[in-house]
């Protein structure tokens, strides 16, 4: 105990075991998470970001002892997730995103006193923890209505709750802002930040960048099961060194366009977004090479919007480190 | 812990629709089966006897149901991994769980009986009614423990469910709810003097239709409390062989 880390993986792996096929079966492995390896401090914010599949989910339930993993090993507060699972789940709170979890035919307030009597929580300290929480998380006075009847942000809002209620050590946070609108969002995010101010270890797994960049001390980014990167924002972006970005608003790029300046020298990254009608292209090239021509002779003809030269952000640092991998 | 766990569920249950309306006909249904079945002898207590076995066979399907369903409920809603991870032992997150389907089980005995007496005038005189009273209880008791053993294997099953339907009638039979086991081949013998079913139904006939109750409700009672230590050790191992095969969540 009187460990300074409050999470330490160290060569985590996890294989899924499945089998498909009904006349023939036949053995499925897929290998979810193949060692990952970090600590985390203690009242540190730590965000795990990673593409979807990228492991974060497994590795997340592998330290909050919902997963046995399939080697390597994990400490929670200083024990082991495998041999000491319920010291463990004593300090940890798990929050995950989505609608599910919750049991929508009780209230609220039920909900959260059946959890907290679940979760140990003495009796007599029960009340007082449940009206402190709904005031933190702002459902005060909703309490009593039925679940089933919470909107997204508010059901995510009753998770937080639910994950305090023992007032755990490290809190585990899975997506938490996943379909959430943008106003409840940064409430959400806020309530992070001020639980990481006032000393507890979050573990947060996203993959909103803003978030990632506002909120963490320290960030993973994870790729097809393994740490790609590590750092605090600060350094992560410096993958994206020595590049400029430009972007260019266009009515219609051409295939053909994207794949010639793909193929320019200097240009390390091209995206295209979606957006509405027109679409956004990205195009990564190293800083001291000007493709904004090119850019603007491979759109000739083509209707353009807003075109845009910036250094390199988080995002961009992020989409470097992902296709590397 | 119990209490309070065992009220968030039978709340959690009892306000679906669609388990009200199976709670309201079914026990009519059952009602009229076992007086269809037993107006052959004109013996009122034969008619009560076949009520109460016919309520018996209710609760046992809202405990099989509903401890495998609950399981599998909790899966689908997300919540099984939530309270799988409270820092108790497994066996007492789901005990109230179970039990919570036995006490919600107790409605269907009721409205078997009472269904019995308003539909078909079955006169609800018990031989010994305090007794009947003490063996439904230890009853209900005896299905809540025997739901949580079968907890433990849907716990780590992903597609519990279909084993429950399974279980549904061959338990009816081979404990005797409504037929009397003695018209059942030898060999259903031993199997049904080791379910607390076969004991605790016994019990209820002793109540309803006169027999020595007690030793029935004290042998229903000790295999209640083997199934609830077998449970409990059954459900600490299956929850670690859940957290190895990831089967606690739904993907």
């Amino acid at each position: 105990m009187g460990s300074d880390y409050a999470i330490e993986a160290d060569g985590l792996r996890r294989t899924y075991r499945g089998r498909t096929g009904w006349l023939r079966p036949r053995r499925t492995e897929v290998e979810a998470v193949r060692g990952v390896s970090f600590s985390v401090r203690r009242g540190e914010l730590f965000g795990l970001l990673g593409p979807n599949g990228a492991g974060k989910t497994t590795t997340i339930k592998m330290l909050n002892t919902l997963l046995l993993p399939t080697s390597g090993s994990a400490r929670v507060c200083g024990h082991d997730v495998v041999e000491q699972t319920r010291e463990v789940r004593r300090r940890i709170g798990y929050v995950f995103g989505g609608d599910r979890g919750l049991y929508d035919r009780l209230s609220g307030l039920d909900n959260l006193r059946y959890f907290a009597e679940l979760y140990g929580v003495a009796p007599r300290e029960q009340k007082r923890r449940i009206a402190e929480l709904l005031e933190l998380v702002g459902l005060a006075g909703r309490e009593r209505e039925r679940v089933e009847g919470y909107s997204r942000g508010m059901r995510q809002r009753l998770h937080i709750a639910r994950g305090l209620l023992h007032s755990p050590e490290v809190l585990f946070l899975d997506e938490p802002s996943i379909g959430v609108d943008p106003v409840a969002a940064r409430e959400l995010r806020r309530t992070v930040g001020d639980l990481a101010a006032a000393g507890t270890t979050v573990l947060l797994t996203t993959h909103y960048m803003a978030e990632a960049d506002e909120l963490c001390d320290r960030i993973a980014v994870i790729a097809d099961g393994q740490i790609q990167a590590l750092g605090t924002p600060a350094e992560l972006r410096h993958h994206a060194d020595g590049r400029r970005v430009v972007e260019v608003e266009a009515y219609g790029v051409p295939d053909a366009a994207v794949s010639a300046l793909r193929g320019l020298p200097g240009v390390r990254e091209t995206a295209i977004e979606e957006r509405g009608a027109l679409q956004l292209l990205t195009v990564q090239s190293d800083a001291h090479v000007d493709v904004q021509g090119d850019i603007l002779r491979e759109l000739a003809g083509i209707r353009l919007g807003r075109v845009n030269s910036r250094e390199p952000t988080l995002e961009d640092a992020y989409v470097a480190i992902v296709n590397a991998a | 812990m119990l209490a309070l766990g065992t009220l968030a569920h039978v709340k959690q249950m009892s306000r679906s629709p669609f388990e009200v309306t199976i709670a309201l006909v079914v026990p009519i249904v059952q009602a009229t089966l076992a007086v269809y079945l037993f107006r052959a002898g004109h013996e009122q207590h034969r008619l009560l006897q076949a009520a109460v076995g016919a309520g018996l066979m209710g609760v046992w399907s809202s405990v099989l149901f509903g401890s495998g369903g609950a399981i599998q409920n909790q899966r689908w809603q997300g919540t099984l991994e939530m309270i799988m991870l409270a820092p108790r032992r497994p066996v007492l997150v789901i005990l109230p769980i179970t039990v919570a389907t036995g006490l919600t089980g107790t409605y269907a005995l009721l409205a078997t009986l009472a269904w019995g007496r308003i539909l078909y005038g079955i006169r609800l005189d018990f031989v010994h009614p305090f007794a009947f009273v003490v063996a439904a209880v230890v009853c209900i008791v005896a299905l809540g423990m025997f739901g949580l053993l079968l907890a433990s294997t849907f716990v780590l099953m992903r597609n519990a469910n279909a084993l429950t339907n399974a279980l549904e009638y061959p338990i009816w039979l081979v404990s005797g709810m409504l037929v009397p086991i003695t018209v059942l081949p030898a060999w259903t013998g031993p199997l049904a003097a080791m379910l607390p079913t076969t004991w605790g139904a016994r019990a209820l006939r002793e109540a309803t239709s006169g027999g020595p109750v007690w030793p029935s409700v004290a042998v229903c009672l000790g295999i209640s409390v083997l199934c609830l230590i077998f449970g409990s050790l059954s459900l600490t191992y299956v929850e670690r062989r859940a957290r190895a095969a990831a089967t606690l969540a739904l993907a």
